[in-house]
């Protein structure tokens, strides 16, 4: 696939994700400061192409595991901008009824089955996920998405071994964005190149440029071609970077500034805009219109977490279990 | 009514599930064609093949992570460690990753799935094919914790466990596998939460499960003679844990032991103590007792490990020794 069979239409909405992505973490970040959200923010300011990219070769039944690092994941799939807000203010109207926050956020309906708190953890899940996906026999597939750091993890090895074997129908998208937590790659693994990991479990590694949002959307259609067509599992790396720290507060000093003023010279939404106003015909203002609308949409996302109730305290004893016996407590 | 091995009947209740929902499948190390090294599994691959009983790498993690992630998905997947010991290499799959999805997502997903625990000591099986660990597991919101002693519980409770919506951690002693009790021709599941009087008593009452329960009944049968009358509760299910029964068992007797095979330290018996102490300190006449195991890893040698966990002739002695004591 490349970028002469998407339609116009399909290119701005791109743009529009990607916007979304970008601006819902920054507003995130100012609301953070401004007291609105109390918890932890993983922003993947800078790796939005990668969440876009690989989304967009998905179909309604394929199913996603994310990360820490996970809204671009979620808005990319579709997920609503509200309701995310809503749970980052801990509010009931949140996705997970203020009971999970930034790293525990679900949107089943999307078959986005979490963000998750464990660095490397939704790589089994999404194994699992693809073990019943093709014992269901409906041709969907499960991706998982997870960092550069997560690929040190027994998890892994584990998982990735398992999918070979059982020919399952997933994909791993490593987003390689050279920094595990505080800790450069070079400091965290020998190899420069985490796709050379998948020969290790006979699997295709392909490496692509992780802030080319089309580059994600052909490897990625192809990988889900393949495991779609019973071809089993393909690791992708998308190399990309971080444009801010692991985490809001993290001021990412560890980071030499030539890097940092490389990556941020290839910033994924410029490069793009860029691209489809020169190739594609696509206008500026378009473009501008289509940012002046996600702020709009944010606008609204965040009064509608702050006019969302906050639980009450006892709403925290409720839903540890799904069922609970009569004269047994499950206290 | 016939007379069946524990073994047995937990492999009639995985048969018994394969057939009744096809969401339901197998998964673990050396559970289809060599049938489990206990031979639990034994004739499953052959009869529901290789789709639903699935042969694992050695891979804790995985297999653990692959039941959980396909249950998010509708499957019912009833996953096994094939020592207890093990699932410390899968532990944040079941302590992060099922035990809270329900909780953490709002009630809006749930890990369905059980994992059946092989547990405690198969006699010189030495500190890392012996651990009882069930309170790792009651430890952790969101788990239930079943623990059956009798082949008939085995098979009503692993169904139950099957069908439940909850992960659910299901202990299984090895020592039990080849003991044999009656069980009705047709097992029906019942609700969690309901304890059992294993043998009614006036003097004290043991509450004690798995391959221990049985160690109570012999002591109780030891005491009789000597005119001191044990009540012997089976909880079956540690989460849930049934309050009131054991409040019913403390009305008549007034004295509690409990006993285990697990390091007395932080074990589950520590949990019942606090209860009954907290709950039900009016029906107390004496100090609680616990008979566990040491607070010592399973050493390999048999007069060493008969040392450290307790037999018949340690719950009997505490027995005597706790109507000795306390108020008339």
């Amino acid at each position: 696939m490349n970028e002469t069979t998407l339609s116009l239409e399909r290119l701005v909405d791109l743009y529009r994700l990607l916007v979304l992505i970008r601006r819902f973490e920054e507003r995130a970040s100012e609301l953070r400061l401004a007291g609105f959200i109390p918890g932890f923010l993983h922003p993947s300011i800078g790796q939005e192409a990668v969440a876009v990219g690989v989304c967009a070769a998905l179909g309604p039944n394929d199913a996603i595991t994310s990360t820490h690092r996970g809204h671009g994941h979620m808005l990319a799939r579709g997920a609503d901008p509200r309701r995310m807000y809503a749970e980052l203010y801990a509010r009931r109207d949140g996705y997970n009824r203020a009971k999970g926050g930034s790293l525990h956020m679900i949107d089943t309906e999307l078959g986005f089955l979490g963000a998750n708190g464990i660095v490397g953890a939704g790589i089994p899940l999404a194994t699992g996920a693809a073990l019943q996906l093709k014992r269901r026999g409906a041709g969907a597939v499960a991706v998982s998405f997870f960092g550069d750091g997560a690929t040190n993890e027994g998890a892994f090895h584990e998982s990735l071994n398992l999918a070979s074997l059982w020919n399952l129908p997933a994909v791993y998208v490593c987003e390689n964005n050279l920094y595990g937590e505080f800790t450069r790659q070079d400091k965290h693994q020998t190899v420069k190149d985490v796709a050379v990991r998948a020969d290790a479990y006979a699997m295709p590694g392909v490496i692509a440029d992780g802030n080319d949002v089309l580059e994600m959307l052909r490897v990625t259609s192809e990988a889900v071609s393949r495991a779609r067509a019973g071809e089993g599992p393909t690791l992708i790396e998308a190399k990309t970077y971080r444009h801010r720290g692991h985490y809001e507060g993290d001021m990412g000093g560890y980071r030499p500034p030539d890097e940092v003023s490389e990556w941020l010279a290839r910033d994924p939404i410029i490069l793009f805009g860029r691209r489809v106003v020169e190739e594609n015909g696509v206008t500026q203002q378009q473009l501008d219109e289509v940012a002046a609308d996600v702020e709009r949409e944010l606008e609204e996302a965040a009064a509608f977490a702050d006019a969302s109730p906050h639980p009450a305290p006892e709403e925290a004893l409720e839903d540890v279990y799904a069922e609970t016996y009569e004269g047994a407590a499950l206290r | 009514m016939r007379s069946v091995t524990y073994a047995a009947a937990i492999r009639e209740a995985l048969a018994e599930e394969l057939e009744r929902d096809e969401q339901v499948f197998l998964i673990g190390e050396d559970i289809g064609e060599s049938g489990g090294v206990f031979g639990v599994t034994k004739g499953l691959i052959e009869r529901f093949g290789t789709d639903r009983v699935l042969d694992t790498p050695i891979s804790e993690e995985a297999i653990v992570g692959a039941g959980v992630g396909a249950s998010l998905l509708g499957g019912r997947p009833i996953v096994e460690i094939m020592f207890s010991d093990f699932a410390a290499l899968a532990m944040d799959m079941i302590a992060n990753q099922a035990a809270k999805t329900h909780y953490m997502t709002g009630g809006r997903l749930t890990a369905g799935l059980t994992i059946r625990l092989v547990t405690g000591t198969a006699g010189a099986t030495a500190a890392q094919h012996s651990q009882s660990l069930e309170a790792w597991f009651v430890h952790v919101p969101g788990l239930k914790c079943v623990a059956p002693s009798t082949p008939a519980d085995a098979k009503a409770l692993l169904k139950a466990a099957v069908r439940d919506p909850d992960p659910v951690c299901f202990f299984e002693h090895k020592l039990l596998y080849n003991r044999k009790g009656e069980i009705d021709d047709e097992v029906e599941p019942f609700a969690f939460g309901r304890s059992r009087v294993a043998r009614e008593g006036t003097d004290v009452t043991v509450v004690a499960y798995l391959k221990t329960l049985h160690d109570a009944l012999d002591a109780a049968d030891l005491l009789e003679s000597e005119g001191l009358s044990l009540e012997v509760i089976d909880p079956r299910t540690l989460v849930p844990f049934d309050r009131e029964g054991l409040r019913a068992s403390l009305e008549k007797t007034g004295r509690l032991l409990i006993a285990h095979e697990a390091p007395v330290r932080g074990g589950f018996g520590a949990e019942i103590a606090a209860i009954a102490a907290e709950e039900m300190w009016e029906t107390l006449r004496a100090p609680i007792v616990r008979v566990c195991g040491t607070n010592t890893p399973m050493p390999y040698a048999p007069e060493l490990e008969g040392f450290v966990i307790p037999d018949a002739a340690r719950i009997a002695q505490a027995a005597r020794s706790l109507v000795g004591v306390g108020v008339a």
